[in-house]
């Protein structure tokens, strides 16, 4: 597979938020907004990097009977890195994101890489696999918690103190000024008719694309 | 769909709706009467946004425009969320529930025929829950109200939330029989003594019992008619009569009784309007009746020990999820078969 290919499957071809629906715990539980969305996507995309780019180069070495065990201490070692490393540099955000951290060991799309990719690729790829089905996710976490913030609270990037300090307090946009708050998108609700959307908003650009051909949409989804 | 036999007269989809619209008439003369004429300026606004939206939304899904629009079921929805809002609610209250029913609740499932979710239940459980303050805000019968408000004033106060110079918001809104009686009981007041406030009426709410007896009267034309078989409002009119009933028979100092639950909040309109909804219940007849049961059950466990003040909404989505499995434990025997 080339370069190319891994990045167009998961970045969009693949997308693991919107297309393999995996990951669907943190899409549906910390992206009520746009900060919450893109660092928790973000700190998914380092452990799916860095967990692809260990377990492949030990891949021949793991017999096949225990390696599900083997790549999950992998993964959790990685996560309780990022954990601690979040705890110390933006503790405030770490608070917001708490429990939703340590469950990326949870996270299906990180073992799915794992087992379907890193296991029988090259370093090199692996590690782009990884990263690339990451900001995927990353991407969808972020829109979502973009609509969600909007219609919620008519506000974009609320939060931002939380990852850079005080001075970030005025970068928040007003999008709707004086605005009621729209409870429900803000709500868990909000969040499925939110990806429902988005779902549904990426089959019709796939469906334009391929002419009245009806898209096909895979729903192996967990968690 | 039908249970056998399928025999059935040429009543098209249009009567259906229409009779249901006109059976909501003398409810709506009573509102009017009871709470003045801003309940008109809502129905209105529901009426246009829902047929707006419905044909915005058929055009988008290549359906037919016409046949659809002029079915009245688009109405019916718009009608009934409205008469379950708050009379005085403001403007783009009416608009963004009604938009909810219509486009999401009923159109992105299908249309009419489809939608497993009574669409003005789904309207009114988003606002219920985004809103709660402006939602639990009603206005106070006018008979009770300490300002009178002319429908200028209703106009003027649904469109930009202004009131006349001297009068506050308090004077025109009052807690609604069942807010005031889950308050009071949680301050461990008796229920004899509560009910000897200004808000309670004969049997229901001061005022709001006038309105319920009126939706009786239009659901029972609804029955006369053959629009609606008797099995859901029976049920669950009997079902919420007998808890209410019984708790109230075992421990009279803090459970309301039947009378009181049958004509308060919204028993009357679900009973024939809302939960009757033939597209989003059951179809058998021994499943209506579980159904429509479980929803007087429901109402009862909200409204004495949920957090909000009316359960008709809840209970009937809750319901409304359980149809496909009422569904296929109810089916009938079929002639020569054995079960």
């Amino acid at each position: 597979m080339t370069n190319r290919e891994i990045i167009e499957n998961g970045l969009w071809k693949q997308n693991p938020g919107v297309v393999q629906l995996l990951g669907m715990c943190p899409t549906l539980a910390v992206t009520s907004t746009v900060v919450n969305g893109l660092s928790l996507g973000l700190a998914t995309a380092f452990v799916m990097a860095a967990s692809n780019a260990s377990i492949s180069p030990i891949r021949k070495y793991v017999p096949g009977e225990i390696r599900i065990p083997v790549f999950i201490l992998i993964i959790a070692a990685l996560v309780t890195v990022t954990d601690l490393v979040m705890h110390a540099y933006v503790h405030a955000l770490h608070a917001v994101l708490g429990i939703f951290i340590p469950l990326i060991v949870t996270n299906c799309i990180v073992l799915a890489r794992v087992e379907a990719f890193a296991a029988k690729n090259d370093i090199a790829p692996s590690a782009l696999d990884g990263l690339m089905m990451g900001l995927g996710l990353a991407m969808v976490l972020t829109v979502l918690g973009g609509m969600r913030e909007v219609i919620g609270k008519g506000t974009l990037l609320s939060g931002l103190d939380l990852a850079f300090g005080p001075a970030a307090k005025q970068f928040v946009i007003t999008v709707v000024p004086d605005y009621h708050g729209f409870l429900l998108a803000i709500l868990p609700p909000g969040a499925f008719i939110g990806l429902a959307l988005l779902i549904a908003g990426r089959n019709w650009v796939e469906s334009r694309k391929h002419g009245a051909s009806v898209a096909n949409v895979s729903v192996a989804s967990c968690h | 769909m039908s249970q056998s036999p399928y025999i059935s007269g040429s009543t098209s989809v249009s009567v259906i709706m229409l009779k249901v619209l006109l059976a909501l008439v003398p409810g709506i003369v009573a509102y009017v009467w009871v709470f003045g004429g801003g309940v008109l300026v809502s129905l209105t606004l529901a009426s246009i946004t829902a047929l707006v939206s419905e044909g915005v939304m058929l055009k988008l899904r290549n359906r037919p425009v016409r046949p659809f629009l002029m079915d009245g079921s688009a109405l019916v929805t718009a009608w009934l969320l409205a008469l379950a809002l708050p009379p005085l609610a403001p403007w783009w209250l009416v608009v963004v529930g009604t938009l909810f029913a219509i486009v999401i609740a009923k159109q992105l499932y299908g249309g009419l025929g489809y939608n497993p979710f009574n669409p003005a239940m789904v309207g009114y459980a988003v606002l219920l829950i985004s809103f709660p303050v402006i939602m639990t805000q009603w206005p106070a019968p006018l008979a009770l109200a300490h300002a009178q408000l002319g429908f200028a004033d209703q106009l003027h106060y649904i469109f930009s939330r202004g009131l006349p110079v001297d009068v506050q918001v308090d004077a025109i809104t009052s807690a609604t029989p069942l807010d005031y009686l889950k308050t009071q009981l949680k301050l461990q007041h008796a229920l004899a003594d509560i009910s000897q406030a200004p808000v309670f009426g004969v049997v229901g709410a001061k005022g709001g019992e006038l309105v319920t007896g009126a939706y009786l009267l239009g659901g029972l034309y609804l029955l006369q008619q053959r629009i609606v078989t008797w099995h859901i409002p029976v049920a669950f009119l009997a079902m919420l009569a007998l808890v209410a009933g019984a708790s109230s028979l075992l421990d009279p100092v803090h459970y309301a009784g039947a009378g009181f639950h049958l004509f308060s909040g919204a028993s009357m309109l679900c009973a024939f309007f809302i939960a009757t909804d033939p597209i989003s219940g059951p179809t058998t007849p021994k499943g209506k009746l579980l159904f429509a049961a479980g929803i007087g059950l429901l109402t009862w466990l909200i409204r004495t020990y949920g957090g909000y003040p009316d359960g008709v909404a809840f209970a009937v989505l809750f319901m409304n999820i359980c149809v496909p499995l009422i569904d296929a434990y109810t089916q009938p025997r079929v002639f020569g078969h054995k079960l």
